[in-house]
């Protein structure tokens, strides 16, 4: 049976006028990764804030690692790991020295804090630039050593805020495999992100979150199916001819036809894609319109949220 | 995977233990920084010593503090003063540092670590009052090339040093409070407004008699001054001593301020740092 390593009921948290929590939940099962998706602003950070004991929240429940977060913050500290949106490691030291630095804080005695700093160097391939300092090091070297400097402990929770953001496509595939890695032997990741590639390529469940609230708790292939299909969309050479064009997807559409006249532009979802296009791009001939662009789309995060938040205000 | 031991720190020994051990490694970070960057260290020595250089050198042949005529004595008068006026400056450093720390996420890091949090801010007080004492090991070396002599006692020279220490300790919390308060380190740089009139309106390079009355009247009740002087007559250098009472109880005022200081703003960078919580 599951373990649930996180477990957060009802959050709420307030600052000053506005609410960053609003009932928020989430649980997460041992060894699984746990996505928090959602717009800037929408209470991701403060989730995981709350969650890695760095800030108290008003009303609900929160445990991690089975303690409670409120009133056994250092026992949970002691099975935590954290990496928030900076990289939280002094540039000025090399890796080994911030390793074993850190290795003291979580209270190692000297040769443990050594040994396991090595350790961690071979584990997230940076043994070669041990002894070098920080400063020097690529974006997503950085990021590796600072998942390595929250990864002392061996914690049964890691907390990852933004990971990825800042980071080159190979720095983002450095980091993606050490996360991997890490879920594979058994460690819970919560992680924050406004990528939905990464999520879908890390989390086991994502919770989409806005303005505090759950919005959508699911797999990615769920999530990805709620987003809504593909969408077809015609971009007029003239816009007098956007009536005419607006009729033609919406003979194939499979949802709403949205018109928009400053980008001289109709677009709708659609189901099969591909028949989709021919008979538009066929009709489009038939009538001899001109069109400037026809193609397909897949939904964007924005258009998905968007989408997500109009079916919520229903 | 590595297994957890069970809590070190549950005895108040063991926590108290512990706690020490956290400074230290805090302490040790910050020595490595200054063997690693002595650069920077010698850029933030660089301020006091062409100070030095331009008071001694610059002004003060046109400087009469003594009443006997310009230049004379300036070095005796302006070294003690410079040996304050860098300690003055010194919370600049501590307030850019704890900034950092912040901005970074350093501070939060560690504060969802199971160590005393405390270490950043203790640790960092003692790393900066360490600091320091290397600050005037090296003016004092300075001031002694240049022809400056302390004319008292060891124990009287020693004392003044002390003295100096003590008000670098109490503005370390001024530092950090002010670290902790700043929206980031950008503007922890902009300190130094605030650092440069602290320092110098004091009796640091003219005694506060020679100003317009309403700003000497500031520059003498400035616990820079009354370091500056207390320290004069340790060093049994001229000290230009007007009428305040700050300034006919120097080493009394010496003393006390550093207390007064510390306790306003120890107590407010410990609420700042717990409020971080909120």
């Amino acid at each position: 049976m599951p373990t649930t390593t996180v477990e957060a009921s009802n959050l709420g948290k307030r600052f000053k006028d506005t609410a960053a929590l609003d009932g928020f939940s989430i649980t997460a099962e041992a060894g699984t990764v746990l996505g928090l998706l959602g717009p800037n602003g929408a209470g991701k950070t403060t989730t995981v804030r709350i969650l890695s004991t760095l800030l108290r929240f008003d009303t609900g429940s929160a445990s991690v690692a089975g303690f409670d977060v409120s009133r056994d913050a250092r026992q949970v500290r002691r099975r935590i790991g954290l990496t928030g949106q900076q990289t939280a490691v002094d540039e000025v030291l090399t890796a080994r020295q911030n390793l074993i630095l850190f290795g003291k804080l979580f209270r190692l005695n000297k040769s443990r804090a050594g040994e396991r700093a090595d350790q961690l160097l071979t584990q997230f391939g940076l043994t070669e630039a041990a002894n070098r300092q920080a400063k020097g090091f690529s974006g997503g070297m950085k990021r590796r050593l600072d998942l390595a400097a929250s990864m002392i402990l061996a914690p049964q929770v890691l907390f990852l805020d933004e990971p990825t953001t800042g980071l080159d496509p190979a720095g983002r595939r450095e980091v993606w495999d050490a996360v991997e890695g890490l879920a594979a032997d058994g460690t819970t990741v919560v992680l924050t992100t406004h990528y939905l590639d990464e999520a879908d390529r890390l989390c086991d469940r994502i919770a989409v979150i806005d303005h505090g609230r759950n919005l959508v708790d699911d797999t990615p292939a769920g999530l990805k199916r709620r987003m809504g299909a593909d969408r077809l969309e015609i971009i007029a050479a003239d816009p007098a001819d956007l009536p005419a064009l607006r009729e033609i997807i919406a003979s194939v559409a499979d949802g709403d036809t949205v018109l928009d006249e400053g980008a001289s532009s109709v677009s709708a979802p659609v189901k099969d894609p591909v028949p989709a296009l021919t008979a538009a791009a066929t009709a489009v001939q038939d009538k001899r319109l001109t069109v400037a662009d026809i193609g397909l789309r897949r939904p964007t995060l924005d258009e998905a949220f968007l989408e997500l938040i109009a079916k919520e205000d229903q | 995977m590595t297994t957890l031991a069970p809590l070190p720190d549950e005895t108040l020994a063991g926590r108290l233990k512990w706690t020490l051990h956290d400074y230290r490694a805090i302490v040790g970070q910050e020595f490595t920084h200054l063997v690693r960057q002595p650069v920077n260290f010698a850029w933030q020595l660089g301020f006091p010593i062409v100070m030095v250089l331009l008071f001694v050198y610059v002004f003060g042949s046109a400087m009469d503090v003594t009443g006997e005529g310009a230049g004379v004595d300036y070095v005796a008068y302006a070294m003690p003063g410079m040996f304050a006026m860098t300690m003055a400056f010194g919370f600049t450093n501590t307030a850019w540092a704890v900034a950092e720390a912040k901005q970074k996420g350093f501070i939060d890091r560690v504060r969802s670590m199971p160590m005393a949090s405390s270490a950043v801010v203790v640790g960092r007080n003692i790393a900066d009052t360490i600091h320091a004492a290397v600050d005037l090991f090296v003016l004092f070396v300075i001031a002694l090339v240049i022809g400056w002599r302390s004319e008292g006692t060891f124990w009287e020279t020693l004392g003044a040093f002390a003295l100096l220490l003590w008000l670098r300790f109490a503005l370390i919390w001024v530092g950090v409070w002010l670290g902790l308060l700043v929206k980031s380190v950008d503007q922890a740089g902009n300190l130094f407004a605030i650092a440069f009139p602290f320092g110098m309106v004091s009796s640091v390079f003219t005694p506060p008699e020679l100003m317009p009355g309403w700003l000497g009247a500031i520059a003498a009740w400035n616990p820079v001054s009354a370091t500056a002087t207390a320290i004069r007559e340790l060093f049994g250098n001229p000290a230009a001593v007007g009428s305040s009472w700050p300034e006919q109880h120097a080493l009394t005022a010496a003393i006390l301020w550093p207390v007064i200081i510390t306790a306003i703003f120890l107590p407010l960078g410990v609420r700042k740092f717990q409020n971080l919580g909120r």
